[in-house]
């Protein structure tokens, strides 16, 4: 579950941690992936594991057509920033969230059949649920994937460069929106490829994000900002208080495990843990 | 430069008032129950915002998790009433004492923090509060408490048959709020506040007590939106965690002061005169159908409305006065 948590969390990472762009959206971005990958299902049969390359693809698009439209236009105001961006993805959130009810109705939808659903796997005597276990799989390499393209290729200099100093990068011929965007659709493709995997065993409605955006959230700060591998290792963390506590409280009070770890954490590294920023 | 600031401020105060005015002579005008219950939302919104707008507009601390002050205020003063019997006028300053002492404990740990890091703990606090509230069966769980109706009283601040004296109240709540601002906007507080929220570096060098401060700030803000809260649970007579505490109230108590202005004296007051009005409306007119066509009309007016005025209404009155200033 901590991968997976991971998995969520990365999209955000790269956009709100590397880009130190707030997205309030985040959850829907999971959500419209997860019906994509249900009606790909419902309609094509096309299995969720097959489809989440392309589920990826359609939120990459998806992603970067919002930082044109909205993003970029929240991004160039002098004043309040940091309030226009939270207020236009949270403008943006609602819209996307009535726009699922009016096409999809909130009714709660699940894939009933996958190749993965209901399967367990047994590793030395434990055993997992198939899904789960795909999805930590994916997450990792995910993981791997996004802090090699963070730290080796030019690309990632370029995004981290265009945070630091967008007239100094200007400068250099390198254009802010094409990076930013490419970020933004990046981002977007990492939730696509959770919420592909997830629609396989969660149920499927409109408020679903809202749910887990803000465990995202969470995760990424206490990662820390700025790092990919802060994430990964928040994502873990997330996800094993989340197992204590659920042991040792009612499943409803779960969360608060998390959310107190989190200020414990922060109290004593005001950066989260691996945060540079 | 002086003068003016004076002369500014005494022009507030009188437009205040005529507006505190023409609001309080509104009910003789409008007899629909359903306008008036906008009315009353509306007010309260804008103490709500005007009250926000202290912590997070002057003094720049983003919260995010008021609606933990709200809930505080709309629990203290409900189970107080409910258990004890105590007069929900005694729970409102109880609540409000409460909340403003909860503000400043947690302040000491968060006024640490910086920028996202601060918001995100605002916000996972008031959801720390929420689930807690859910699971305390003491204080009703999820269920909550529906307040016992003992017939209309100022004493007991209880009315089914009008919706007059809420009104009135929220009106008066309005004022308090706008009033405390107008107050501190000019006080040694107001500018502290400025100073730390453009840069604390240069204002603690200068031997402004950041921290303290901050504290008092978030005291005076969380014991007012406590005040609204326990207004609130009087208001509806029923109160769950999730209608009290949920996130949502945490947004709608910033958004009024965002749309309008952050951190302006007029700001929340004209941005919930619009904001209250409208989401009500759409939600009524457009939204019966449950298919989510009021959120995409309301989602939609939020990203055009930050989009295009990101220092919020108050910026188009006074971009016309500097213009006239210069002429």
């Amino acid at each position: 579950m901590g991968l997976l948590y991971g998995l969520i969390a990365v999209g955000l990472a790269l956009i709100f941690g590397l880009m130190d762009v707030t997205n309030f959206a985040h959850g829907e971005f999971l959500m419209i992936a997860m019906y994509a990958s249900f009606f790909l299902f419902a309609f094509f049969a096309i299995d969720p594991l097959l489809s989440a390359p392309l589920v990826a693809a359609a939120m990459f698009v998806f992603g970067a057509v919002v930082y044109l439209l909205i993003v970029r236009f929240a991004m160039r105001a002098k004043a309040n920033a940091g309030m226009v961006q939270i207020f236009t993805t949270f403008g943006l959130a609602i819209v996307m969230r009535g726009l699922a009810q009016l096409f999809f109705t909130p009714d709660y939808r699940s894939i009933p059949q996958s190749w993965l659903g209901g399967k367990t796997v047994s590793i030395a005597g434990i055993f997992l649920p198939e899904p789960q276990l795909v999805g930590a799989l994916v997450s990792i390499a995910a993981f791997a994937g996004l802090y090699f393209f963070i730290h080796r290729t030019d690309f990632g200099r370029a995004l981290e460069a265009t945070r630091e100093d967008p007239g100094a990068v200007a400068l250099v011929g390198i254009d802010k929106n094409r990076v930013f965007a490419f970020g933004w659709g990046l981002g977007a493709a990492l939730v696509g490829l959770a919420g592909a995997i997830m629609a396989v065993f969660f149920y499927i409605y409109p408020d679903v994000g809202a749910s887990f955006a803000l465990i995202a959230y969470v995760t990424v700060a206490l990662g820390g900002f700025g790092s990919v591998f802060g994430a990964f290792a928040g994502g873990i963390i997330v996800g094993l208080v989340e197992a204590v506590t659920a042991l040792m409280l009612p499943p409803s009070l779960k969360s608060v495990g998390i959310y107190a770890v989190y200020l414990l954490v922060v109290f004593i590294r005001p950066r989260g843990l691996f945060g540079s920023m | 430069m002086d003068k003016n600031f004076a002369a500014r401020r005494r022009r507030d105060l009188i437009i205040a008032a005529v507006l505190a005015a023409l609001a309080a002579l509104a009910p003789l005008f409008v007899k629909n129950v359903y306008i008036q219950n906008i009315l009353v939302l509306t007010l309260m919104y804008a103490a709500l915002s005007q009250s926000w707008n202290i912590l997070s507009g002057y003094c720049g601390q983003i919260s995010l998790g008021h609606a933990l002050y709200f809930g505080i205020g709309a629990y203290t003063t409900e189970l107080l009433f409910t258990k004890f019997g105590v007069l929900p006028w005694f729970g409102m300053l109880a609540g409000g004492g409460i909340a403003a002492v909860i503000a400043m404990g947690l302040g000491y740990p968060f006024f640490r923090l910086r920028g996202h890091y601060f918001v995100i703990a605002t916000i996972v606090i008031a959801e720390i509060g929420l689930l807690l509230f859910q699971n305390w069966e003491w204080a009703g769980a999820a269920l909550g408490i529906t307040i016992p109706v003992r017939g209309d009283s100022w004493l007991k601040f209880q009315f089914m048959r009008s919706k007059l004296p809420y009104f009135y109240f929220a009106l008066a709540l309005c004022c308090l709020a706008w009033f405390v601002t107008w107050w501190l906007e000019d006080s040694k507080w107001g500018f502290w506040w400025r100073a730390v929220k453009d840069n604390p570096e240069a204002a603690e060098s200068l031997g402004v007590v950041v921290f303290n401060s901050k504290m008092g700030a978030a005291a005076v803000s969380a014991f007012l939106v406590a005040i609204g809260g326990a207004f609130y649970a009087q208001f509806l007579a029923y109160i769950d965690p999730e209608s009290v505490m949920g996130f949502q109230f945490s947004l709608l108590m910033a958004l009024p002061a965002v749309l309008g202005g952050i951190g302006t004296l007029w700001g929340p007051v004209l941005g919930a005169a619009i904001l209250i009005p409208m989401t009500e409306l759409t939600r009524s007119y457009i939204g019966g159908s449950g298919r989510g066509v009021d959120l995409i009309v309301y989602g939609t007016l939020i990203v055009l409305i930050s989009l295009a005025l990101p220092q919020g209404l108050v910026s188009l009155f006074s971009r016309s006065k500097a213009k006239g200033a210069t002429r």
